[in-house]
């Protein structure tokens, strides 16, 4: 293990410590910048992309101590429900084809998951876009084709987009699909934090006028990129937000997030779903955070158009699940930015990236997988 | 999840699918999202998410991102954008 329990690089693959003097002019520039500054932050990102790049790069190792960058609940995957996974094996043992994306294969339900369930013969299929769960549904009209469509805001326009097609009578979609900004706003007050790293690809669909609430209660935010420097530029513009006195929405990611963000993209969303509560694994319900069909589209909704038949076979799957010896995980702490992933009894042990058991180590967003995959990997190297 | 990669548009397959060469594999991107495809799209730069292009990268818009760069770490002669991966 090369990270300590603050996520901090101490040995790099070939044995030295990091050395910021392997690191390019421009982010080195930005580094001294934040490292001069006399202001303190503990930082909340709240995207698994954003994790991978300072995870992968190793950013805790050089960062200053004056400032901490946790993460939030920012991987769709880690946090969708035991109860959705259920549904989506109910439906699969039930006969109907389930496709979703590959992260989503390996996500435990209450009692095992869409692969487990997969090698006892059900047809679970991976795909990489919604267009090739309605692909299959066109080619093969013999099989009733459900789409399991998680994501946040970057993901839902494109089911929306898809149901807005004319889509066969036996594609229908099963959605467990979020709104960040009703959860960072939740955080906000629930965890100790001081300012926020805004998803980028998140505020490439919704703009950056979602996350003011979080500036008008007090908090900096800064709208980031996904490279190093991204990061980097990010946590110097939120200092400078702190030394001036303000606090905003700033956009450190403008060569791809508009301030109103992608207007047909958006328009799309709103004909197909609607605004409702939402469960948010390891977090709990969280008001106005999900994103359901319309009534327009009810004959697409999974949920509704096969509640008989899965009904049922959830009660006996919950019922299993009471059974068994469930191993202590703490994702739900880690998804709330107050656990790091060392401070689990099962990280890098039971819990790994070849065999995980807790959903932060499953998807390749998850800060468990990020953690462990990259300190083994050296994680020093700046993009 | 959120994962999006930045591409460059190579061919126009019809009003809605575009070929993307993104770091040399060229897929199938539907551009919906975008409102649609045509041959003004031909020679862009586009980010794609799930089979989706969700934003288009413009270079007036690259150009301002260096300059906050440049305005903040206050250096002049640095790279660009161009091997953004993620």
């Amino acid at each position: 293990m090369n990270l300590n329990e603050e996520g901090m690089l101490i040995k790099m693959e070939n044995g030295n410590s990091p050395s910021i003097s392997a690191i390019p002019k421009l982010e080195k520039k930005l580094l001294e910048r934040i490292g001069n500054s006399k202001i303190s932050l503990r930082i909340m990102h709240v995207c698994g992309t954003h994790e991978r790049t300072i995870a992968k790069n190793g950013l805790r190792s050089v960062l200053p101590k004056s400032i901490e960058v946790i993460s939030g609940p920012g991987c769709p995957v880690c946090v969708t429900p035991e109860e959705d996974i259920d549904i989506a094996i109910a439906l699969a043992r039930s006969g109907i084809t389930v496709a979703t994306f590959g992260d989503m294969m390996r996500v435990p339900g209450s009692s095992e998951s869409l692969l487990d369930s997969k090698s006892e013969g059900t047809d679970v299929r991976m795909v990489y876009s919604i267009d090739d769960a309605v692909a299959l549904a066109e080619k093969k009209p013999e099989l009733e084709v459900v789409f399991l469509g998680i994501g946040f805001e970057t993901t839902v326009p494109a089911n929306a987009a898809s149901l807005l097609k004319n889509t066969p009578d036996n594609f229908s979609l099963l959605t467990s699909q979020k709104r960040t900004p009703p959860a960072i706003e939740l955080l906000a007050n629930d965890t100790e934090v001081d300012a926020f790293i805004a998803p980028g690809h998140v505020a490439t669909i919704i703009g950056t006028k979602p996350f003011e609430p979080l500036a008008e209660k007090g908090f900096p935010v800064v709208v980031s990129g996904f490279e190093v420097r991204d990061i980097l530029l990010g946590i110097n513009m939120l200092q400078i937000q702190v030394e001036e006195g303000f606090s905003r929405v700033d956009n450190g990611y403008p060569r791809v997030v508009k301030q109103d963000g992608n207007l047909v993209a958006l328009e799309m969303m709103d004909k197909a779903f609607e605004t409702s509560d939402s469960e948010w694994r390891g977090i709990g319900r969280i008001e106005n955070s999900g994103l359901v069909l319309r009534k327009k589209f009810e004959e697409k909704d999974a949920a509704k158009k096969y509640k008989d038949i899965y009904a049922s076979l959830v009660k006996d799957i919950r019922k299993k699940a009471e059974l068994k010896d469930k191993k202590c995980c703490i994702c739900a702490a880690i998804l709330r930015g107050k656990a790091k992933p060392p401070q689990c009894p099962n990280f890098g042990q039971t819990c790994t990236t070849h065999s995980p058991t807790g959903p932060c180590m499953i998807s390749q967003e998850g800060m468990c997988y990020n953690w462990l995959k990259y300190s083994r990997a050296g994680g020093s190297r700046l993009a | 999840m959120c994962i999006a990669i930045p591409g460059k548009i190579t061919h126009i397959v019809n009003e809605n699918t575009v070929t993307v060469n993104m770091g040399g594999i060229c897929r199938s991107v539907n551009m919906d999202l975008l409102g649609g495809a045509s041959e003004v799209m031909l020679g862009k730069h586009v980010l794609v998410h799930v089979g989706y292009a969700i934003s288009e990268i413009s270079e007036e818009e690259s150009e301002e991102t260096m300059h906050l760069l440049k305005q903040i770490a206050g250096l002049e002669d640095i790279d660009t954008f161009e091997n953004e991966s993620q």
